[in-house]
């Protein structure tokens, strides 16, 4: 997973040469994500990108229909407007999260772009929606659940693939 | 990195609601700790989503929410409808003056009017307790209390346990004391539930003629309120206490015998700036509204450092429009998975 981390944080400091971006973790999986994304920034180029995180809570397109769950707390900590931004997420799926986090990000102002790194992406995307930086492609299929483990939440770093769990 | 297997389930989603499966708020007395805690955690949210310069979310949309309210309100009405229209909610304010209320329709047919207009959610205020449960019986909308008679009034005590808790860090522990009109005041019933049940001291204090009789018998070892103090001194109440709620006196109630005079009230049960050196140092000043001011508290403390009524004012919003969120349904046309 560190490597993975790592070389998604070489990409985005490449494919974003010139400009400063800022990183927002999407709550739960993403936010830890994003912080060590921009950790590793800050070793290789000497800066840190400031670090924001996003809950979708108020976005989702399937509210009430899945329950509903305790909201996170938002934070944006500089102006978006005209910047590059990287939305983070642990699990890529049907992408409706991530079509969430967009309507969201857009509240906060106009990026100059918008791009998307994942940890895991697993397919069946229901929208079209594509990530930018990909930690590692898990084919899956729809009875099976993906989930990631990150030490900042206790015990180890692991991607776990369990079936029968849709 | 990667595990194929285990099957075990393991707890990394999203955190399970305890609010799932709440359809009304009636009262606060059927709320648990868990579910306390959980909308002062989503009222937060609300909180940053009230900070931000575009104050729109589109959580609600789609959705319709009638106000209904037979007494007159400012903040809560108003706040009820900031919160519906920041969540992009179509939100229609109905009034007993004003509306075939007054040409005698009945609330069983006013609601099943609302109810023809595919209401959602309905926002009920009503001089008469029970009027929400009556709601909730007979229609399928989701019903919010918004002050019944002298029972209950939910969504404030939610937005006074925020407001102390941002203040303060916790409720527990806390000594409360709450003073005025205990007789008649929905506010502190539901005050009293939501502060016992987080764990805070709480002392209500007001004139005999202003208090129930089993208050002033003292309440049952079993009784939920066993641990709550009375008294008719002011000065005892406040003394050392972390939060100081005024109550608003109901001026009508003058005018049935309660009480010989205003003046006499002010002196001996108003809050003043001398009676709150009694109080902890970095005590909070509250009060539900609307104020007397002069009457139960004066406007220098009213309007001084300790108090936090306005923003009382602000949390009310955040708080319903995280009420209005836990209380969300599908589309009834949507797919039901």
């Amino acid at each position: 997973m560190r490597r993975s981390l790592a070389r998604i944080a070489h990409e985005i400091v490449e494919g974003n040469v010139g400009n400063s971006v800022v990183l927002v973790g999407i709550h739960s999986g993403g936010v830890h994500l994003a912080n060590r994304i921009g950790d590793f920034i800050e070793e290789f180029v000497g800066t840190r990108p400031p670090v924001g995180q996003l809950d979708i809570g108020l976005y989702r397109d399937d509210l009430g229909r899945r329950g509903r769950p305790i909201m996170r707390p938002t934070s944006i900590p500089v102006p978006i407007e005209g910047v590059p931004v990287v939305l983070v997420d642990d699990v890529l799926y049907t992408g409706r999260t991530i079509r969430a986090a967009m309507d969201a990000l857009n509240d906060f102002g106009r990026p100059s772009s918008v791009q998307l790194a994942v940890l895991i992406d697993r397919g069946h995307r229901e929208l079209p929606i594509r990530p930018d930086y990909i930690g590692k492609n898990i084919p899956t299929s729809l009875d099976e659940a993906v989930r990631v483990r990150l030490h900042e939440n206790g015990g180890d770093d692991e991607v776990i693939l369990m079936w029968g769990q849709a | 990195m990667t595990t194929r297997g285990s099957g075990l389930a393991i707890p990394t989603g999203p955190i399970k609601s305890h609010l799932a499966t709440r359809r009304h708020v009636l009262d606060i007395d059927d709320f648990s700790q868990e579910e306390i805690n959980e909308v002062l955690q989503n009222t937060d949210v609300m909180k940053e989503v009230l900070s931000r310069d575009i104050r729109k979310v589109p959580t609600l949309r789609g959705k319709t929410i009638f106000t209904l309210f037979y007494e007159t309100s400012t903040r809560t009405r108003a706040s009820f409808e900031q919160a519906g229209k920041i969540m992009s909610a179509d939100v229609i304010n109905v009034s007993a003056s004003g509306s075939s209320v007054q040409k005698g329709e009945s609330l069983y047919d006013t609601a099943l009017t609302l109810q023809a207009m595919n209401a959602d959610m309905i926002v009920i205020r009503h001089a008469h307790s029970g009027a929400p449960y009556f709601l909730a019986r007979h229609l399928d909308a989701s019903i919010i209390n918004a002050g019944d008679g002298a029972h209950a009034h939910p969504t404030q005590a939610l937005l006074d346990l925020y407001t102390i808790k941002s203040h303060l860090g916790r409720i527990n522990g806390l000594k409360v004391a709450i003073v005025g009109d205990i007789l008649y005041s929905r506010v502190v019933r539901s005050d009293l539930w939501a502060l016992t049940k987080m764990g805070a001291q709480v002392t209500v204090c007001a004139p005999p003629t202003l208090l129930p009789p089993d208050f002033l018998q003292g309440f049952p070892e079993e009784h939920p309120f066993a641990g709550v103090k009375v008294e008719t001194k002011v000065d005892a109440a406040i003394e050392g206490a972390d939060v100081i709620m005024a109550l608003r006196l109901q001026l009508e109630r003058q005018e049935a015998g309660h009480l010989p005079s205003l003046r006499e009230y002010s002196r001996m049960y108003g809050i003043n700036s001398k009676r709150m050196k009694l109080a902890n140092p970095n005590a909070l000043v509250m009060h539900p509204g609307p104020m007397n001011e002069g009457v139960e508290i004066d406007p220098d403390v009213a309007h001084g450092a300790a108090s936090v009524i306005e923003e009382q004012v602000t949390n009310g919003v955040a708080v319903r429009m995280a009420l209005l969120y836990s209380l969300v349904t599908p589309s009834h046309n949507g797919s039901k998975s």
